[in-house]
């Protein structure tokens, strides 16, 4: 199956063992996007590199970036002020929205549901206006630089994210009307593709798959980055693993990010946008991993220096490319059909797989 | 980091040293592992060599590399001695250097007395000017501790690393990935092939010799029909 196919949500392609109509066996088969974006970052200095990582996960730019900076932040032992950090917030769960949306659309696409991708794809838009309003670009954003932000927010920021929080909550509404009793989309995800908890977490599988595990985990709580440690908002968890369970935890995660987004612009600290970090980087010699809850889970980036300009060595840890090893246990035993409705739910991007 | 020109300044992006104030001793990629100064602190590993060169000269060095002694390293000690090559901390975070052969079971220990149930990630680090060049680097985390640690073993060219698959099934494409990308082989996976590459590629693309520039031309040639012009 593929690499052209296009469940398939790029370059994907699934060597299929079958017996009959019935999945035994599959090799994903992948690396076809590959661009050696960790060789490219030894060879940048560590400003230079940042808008290669808005390129992995292409449809959530905005996370990649918020994780490389607060990586090298981490390094340099600096903070961003309270006011980029909450700006950060802010961008980033919306990308979130905009990253489910766009998972929800092709999902329920690929399952035979063609309305739902409309209704995502008019919210995503409001999002992507607000990311192009806010730096110009509405895709790979390259949004925050390290030490906080380049811009400011502009003058009705708060009052766009505002009336597009709002008109959201009767949007998700408008989604879940379509598919969450809907016999056919019930039929076609509900115990289809089960995870176990144990099976996840010996995968290292992270976000909205491994909490519709069960598993009640998840960064901005473990480890609080940005300014999450300021909102309040509840961590959605399923029970049985299901296709299902991952449709309602993802639904779910988009309320709260609402929330967290409404709480957000309440109350913007004024102050500077960017830490003082000079215009020449050279973080001091060592290391460090830092991680974030991305839309598809653990964006981690493990970062070494030399003491000089340019990185010694950035390994990122794809959460898109670790959560697509759980696809073999995931797809034994069910259908052919459902094979597009599995590779589906675990939301991978394959920029960042192959990298 | 702005891109404005603001007024006609050098370049903003350092291409090359300002050798106004700053004496810049790190032109170089120091991969030597020797630590120069600090006697004091036990071997550091990792941190490359001349960690009292300070980033700017005014400034005391800041220490950011320490020597880790807590109750979970005592109990790593007693277990293993002497295979416990080294703990350090750096930027607050816990690294246990271990030796290379015996990766593996203190792996297995890790998940099963320490509760570092998740191997978040498997990687690897080359430093060609050491003796034995490369650092596998494998990063942990404890839901029931909710804390991270980093275990790291040193291989030299051509030496084979336990496998943790058997202990971790994420290890399986990670490993496979850093076979891929550095060349470590490692010992006990069940299908160690090219993950990302394709499977004729000859080089590994991710070790310090391997230019930017270079690329399997031989490989280019046969599957894409073209010269790649380097």
């Amino acid at each position: 199956m593929g690499p052209q196919h296009p469940s398939t949500h790029g370059v994907l392609r699934v060597v299929l063992k079958l017996d009959g109509e019935r999945v035994i066996g599959s090799e994903c088969v992948i690396g076809y996007l590959h661009r050696g974006v960790e060789k490219i970052a030894e060879n940048r200095t560590y400003q230079q590199f940042a808008p290669y990582v808005d390129r992995m996960d292409y449809v959530a730019a905005v996370s990649n970036g918020l994780g490389y900076c607060e990586a090298i932040e981490k390094l340099m032992l600096v903070e961003a002020p309270p006011r980029a950090r909450v700006i950060r917030t802010i961008l980033t769960e919306l990308q979130r929205i905009a990253s489910h949306l766009l998972w929800l659309g092709t999902h329920a696409l690929d399952i035979g549901a063609l309305t739902p991708l409309f209704y995502c794809f008019r919210e995503r838009e409001e999002i992507l206006k607000i990311l192009e309003k806010y730096c110009g670009a509405r895709l790979t954003t390259h949004a925050f630089r390290i030490g906080g932000l380049q811009y400011e927010a502009y003058d009705t920021f708060e009052k766009d994210v505002e009336r597009f929080c709002n008109d959201f909550e009767s949007r998700i509404v408008e989604y879940e009307t379509l598919l969450t009793n809907n016999r056919i989309w019930i039929g076609r995800t509900k115990g289809i593709g089960i995870l176990t908890a144990a099976d996840a977490i010996a995968f290292g599988v992270t976000g909205p798959v491994l909490r519709a595990s069960g598993v009640k985990w998840d960064i901005r709580k473990a480890a609080p980055y940005a300014a999450y440690d300021q909102y309040k908002f509840e961590i959605p968890v399923g029970t049985t693993g299901d296709t299902y369970d991952r449709y309602l935890v993802r639904m779910e995660e988009m309320r709260q990010s609402r929330l967290i987004c409404l709480q957000a612009i309440e109350n913007i600290p004024a102050g500077p946008i960017l830490a003082k970090v000079g215009k020449v980087l050279k973080p001091p010699p060592g290391e460090v991993y830092h991680a974030i809850e991305g839309p598809k889970g653990e964006l981690g980036y493990y970062v070494v220096s030399d003491g000089s300009v340019q990185p010694y060595r950035v390994r990122i840890r794809p959460p898109s490319f670790i959560n697509l090893q759980a696809f073999d246990r995931m797809v034994r035993g069910h259908l052919v059909a459902d094979v597009v409705a599995i590779i589906g739910t675990i939301d991978i991007v394959l920029g960042e797989v192959d990298r | 980091m702005a891109d404005e020109p603001k007024q006609p300044q050098p370049p903003q992006v350092p291409t090359g040293e300002k050798p106004a104030s700053t004496p810049s001793p790190v032109s170089t990629p120091p991969a030597k592992p020797a630590d120069a100064g600090a006697p004091a602190a036990p071997a550091k590993p990792v941190a490359p060599a001349k960690p009292a060169a300070p980033p700017a000269p005014p400034k005391p060095p800041v220490v950011l590399q320490t020597p880790l002694d807590n109750e979970m390293v005592a109990r790593y000690r007693a277990k293993f001695g002497a295979a416990i090559v080294e703990v350090m901390e750096d930027r607050k975070q816990a690294i246990i250097t271990v030796e290379r052969g015996r990766l593996a079971e203190i792996a297995l220990y890790t998940r099963d007395e320490e509760k570092f149930d998740m191997l978040s990630d498997l990687t690897a680090v080359d430093w060609p000017k050491r003796e034995k060049r490369f650092d596998v680097v494998l990063n942990l985390y404890s839901f029931a501790k909710n804390e991270r640690l980093r275990l790291k073993a040193h291989a030299g060219d051509g030496e084979q690393v336990p496998s943790t698959v058997g202990v971790w099934l994420a290890a399986d494409w990670l490993e496979r990935e850093v076979f891929d990308m550095f060349g470590i082989v490692f010992s006990g996976h069940p299908h160690l092939k090219r993950i990302l590459l394709p499977d004729e590629w000859q080089g590994y693309p991710l070790r310090k010799d391997y230019d930017i520039l270079q690329q399997d031309t031989a490989w280019v040639r046969e599957n894409l029909g073209i010269e790649s012009g380097q």
